[in-house]
């Protein structure tokens, strides 16, 4: 195929993929947070269920006047929301759903994705020094913070995944997991990670990515009752929305590197060849829909952490148990 | 201002004190965490809060002038908008004060029907309490529960007097009798609404539901203790030196109720416990106010059972004329002890009313005990002196 249009075709499949995964999301938490707290939620706008309600509201803030503070760094705050959205889509590149359902197959697969993934605070603390306001400064700070605490254990527990494989390429990893683990009666048994030894860490990478995506009980760079939004404080319009699309999409995109490296990514067993290139991206969206519902589970029952424990949390707990971790893998990974 | 090269001039050892000044940050008027329009100018060090200056005043309302040229009937519209979470509540001290000064009583089946309604306005403030505190810490969904769960306790006041908010329902020498019956001249009067004691119980068994379910996820959670335990401790001493009042005195340890101490509602007539706890933290606050929950549904499952019958309303004059002298009448509202202080010249409006509120009092100890606490502390310790800003600025 044409090289040109290949990119194109990928580009704007990626897009499209991105940007209605996020309203599909963001749907998903209006409906599910309002179940759980007995609401309906919406239900008027498109007619039934209120299916268009994240469209409509898309479209309000469009309208709405994109403001900026008086003593605003004007470049550096209208750019902010835009590197967070492009981190947040860069991860899409490696995301394998299919066995040649991949923008691009790196062998550094998992290296891009957290170097890219961890951009967005760089987004977030433009947003937070160039809106001056302390509020947002403070909100930047925190997540910036945050970035530390949270980085080291998703870095660490990959890691753990990456011996395990011994791989670093994405589609890598989810063949490994699709290999043979043992054989009864004659029947080949094939199990992701998650059974194969990797429940620690696939814990700590749930709470990281919670971290990462500063969602409640870690959603400290916002706290609403705290800094008001945090950095979002002074955003309005178009640039608002996106970094709540933004917010969204790495909700997606965190949970598709979980159900990658952890849940077999788009294998099915006793599935190969490509037919994969079929089935793969529904196994993948149903892994993703499952561990993006438990974030909206997580943020809708939990209050908020204080940083400081956040920072308790990941030095005292964290970081040494996903140390241990790695030694724990790599020792069976050279005995057995 | 060091400029680098009075560093290098200078030729001491080199000891470069990074300049870190405090930044002054004005929360509120205007923020999601006040409860209305405080303004708290904080002087902060990253996180750390050096000091904190509370200023009041945004929404003072004047009543305690304006009930200078108001009837004592129409004083009571006003003094329900005093705390407004807990309406009835606050009228009853007003209305028992100016009893007194006239030397009247109101019959035992007002009196209870008084006790019956201000515990449902405790229940109720105390449920508001339940939903708002929670989301300041972060938790959005015992908003929904805790507030779906008052709609039962509005719903009972409403039916009785008609609002749910503002009952003005309390009249000097009883309470309002209910006209009705087809027609209005007749001015038959009814009493409470039929059915209404039924439908009480049951809600009151919902009560004891409720406080289970926030007992289990509320207070149970690992990460609300997390955030509360051990977070703006007040010692005894110091909450009663800042005179602090209600629950809030009642966590630190000191088990003083009005309503055990003051004789102004037949509370001696029910058994009921104080609710109280020895901490003196944001958690033990919240279970303060738990705890008063139930206890409230249980003095208004005795009341509903022991209510005598009678008139609703004593002798009163058409124009109320009060004679000359003072009074102060206070009670234990949601929020702690709530005065009047009535001075009467003779005729029919007060020559000076003072009113001793209580989340007025309960606010004084912000600058001490916010102090050197981290920001996110600072909203979880305010959010749990549970104040109402039209409380404190009346």
């Amino acid at each position: 195929m044409n090289f040109w249009l290949e990119l194109i075709l990928k580009l704007v499949a990626i897009l499209g993929f991105v940007l209605t995964g996020a309203l599909v999301v963001i749907y998903a938490e209006l409906k599910a947070g309002s179940h759980m707290q007995s609401r309906i939620g919406p239900y008027y706008a498109g007619g039934r269920w209120g299916w268009a309600q994240p469209l409509a509201d898309g479209l309000k803030f469009l309208q709405k006047e994109d403001l900026a503070p008086a003593a605003a760094d004007r470049t550096v705050y209208g750019l902010a929301p835009y590197v967070v959205m492009m981190s947040t889509i860069a991860v899409f590149v490696v995301i394998p759903f299919g066995p040649d359902m991949v923008g691009r197959d790196l062998d550094l697969g998992i290296y891009f994705v957290l170097a890219v993934s961890s951009l967005s605070v760089l987004g977030i603390l433009m947003a937070g020094w160039s809106s001056a306001n302390k509020y947002s400064l403070m909100g930047g700070l925190r997540a910036a913070a945050q970035l530390i605490a949270y980085e080291l254990p998703l870095v660490l527990v990959s890691a753990a995944v990456v011996i395990q494989a011994g791989t670093m390429s994405l589609n890598g990893i989810v063949a490994s997991q699709a290999q043979t683990w043992f054989t009864v009666g004659g029947v080949d048994v094939s199990a992701p990670f998650l059974i194969k030894g990797q429940i620690i860490g696939f814990t700590i990478f749930m709470i990281a990515s919670v971290a990462e995506l500063s969602r409640i009980p870690f959603d400290m760079p916002i706290a609403e009752s705290e800094l008001t939004m945090g950095y979002l404080t002074e955003y309005s319009g178009i640039r608002f929305t996106m970094f709540f699309l933004g917010e969204y999409a790495a909700m997606i995109s965190l949970s598709a590197i979980a159900a990658t490296l952890y849940l077999g990514g788009y294998a099915v067993p006793g599935v190969s060849g490509n037919i994969l290139n079929v089935i793969g991206p529904g196994v993948m969206l149903a892994k993703i829909s499952l561990l993006v519902f438990i974030f909206i589970w997580i943020r809708w029952t939990w209050p908020r952490l204080r940083e400081d424990q956040l920072q308790h949390l990941a030095w005292r707990w964290l970081i040494p148990i996903s140390l241990a971790n790695i030694a724990v893998i790599s020792i069976f990974k050279v005995a057995f | 201002m060091t400029t680098p090269e009075m560093i290098h001039r200078s030729d001491a050892a080199v000891s470069i004190e990074l300049q870190t000044p405090d930044m002054t940050i004005n929360i509120g008027p205007q923020h999601p965490s006040t409860h209305g329009v405080l303004r708290l100018i904080a002087n902060i060090d990253g996180e750390r809060v050096r000091d904190v200056e509370p200023v009041i005043g945004y929404m003072h309302r004047g009543y305690e002038k304006i009930s200078e040229v108001r009837t004592y009937a129409q004083i009571t519209a006003l003094v329900n908008r005093i705390d407004w979470v807990s309406g009835f509540a606050n009228e009853v001290p007003f209305v028992v004060g100016v009893e007194r000064l006239v030397g009247i009583e109101a019959p035992p089946r007002a009196q209870y029907i008084r006790m019956i309604l201000s515990e449902l306005a405790r229940i109720s403030s105390h449920l508001v309490f339940m939903s708002s505190y929670p989301l300041e810490l972060g938790a959005t969904t015992p908003l929904m529960h805790a507030l779906r769960e008052r709609e039962y306790i509005l719903e009972l006041i409403e039916e009785v007097t008609g609002g749910r908010f503002h009952p003005n329902f309390n009249r000097v020498g009883g309470v309002k009798p209910n006209y009705g019956g087809g027609s209005t001249t007749k001015k038959q009067s009814m009493d409470l609404p039929a059915g209404f004691f039924e439908r009480t119980r049951s809600a009151m068994d919902r009560m004891d539901k409720i406080c289970e379910d926030i007992e289990s996820l509320v207070a149970g959670n690992e990460l609300f203790k997390m955030r509360t335990v051990g977070v703006g401790v007040i010692p005894a001493d110091k909450a009663l030196e800042y005179g602090l009042t209600g629950p809030n005195l009642r966590a630190s340890g000191v088990a003083y109720d009005l309503r055990k101490v003051e004789n102004y509602l037949p509370y001696d007539e029910v058994d009921f416990d104080v609710a109280a706890q020895n901490g003196g933290d944001c958690y033990d606050r919240y279970v303060v106010r738990l705890e008063e929950i139930r206890e409230s549904a249980k003095i208004v499952r005795q009341a509903v059972d022991k209510i005598p019958s009678g008139p609703l309303q004593a002798k009163v004059p058409r124009v109320l004329k009060v004679p000359k002298g003072q009074v102060y009448s206070r009670s234990e509202n949601p929020k702690g002890e709530f005065g009047f202080y009535i001075v009467s010249e003779g005729g029919k409006m007060p020559y000076r009313l003072k009113i001793r509120s209580s989340s007025f009092s309960n606010l004084s100890i912000l600058p001490w005990i916010l102090k050197g606490q981290l920001l996110p502390d600072l909203v979880a310790i305010m959010g749990s002196l549970d104040f109402v800003l039209g409380d404190v600025d009346r």
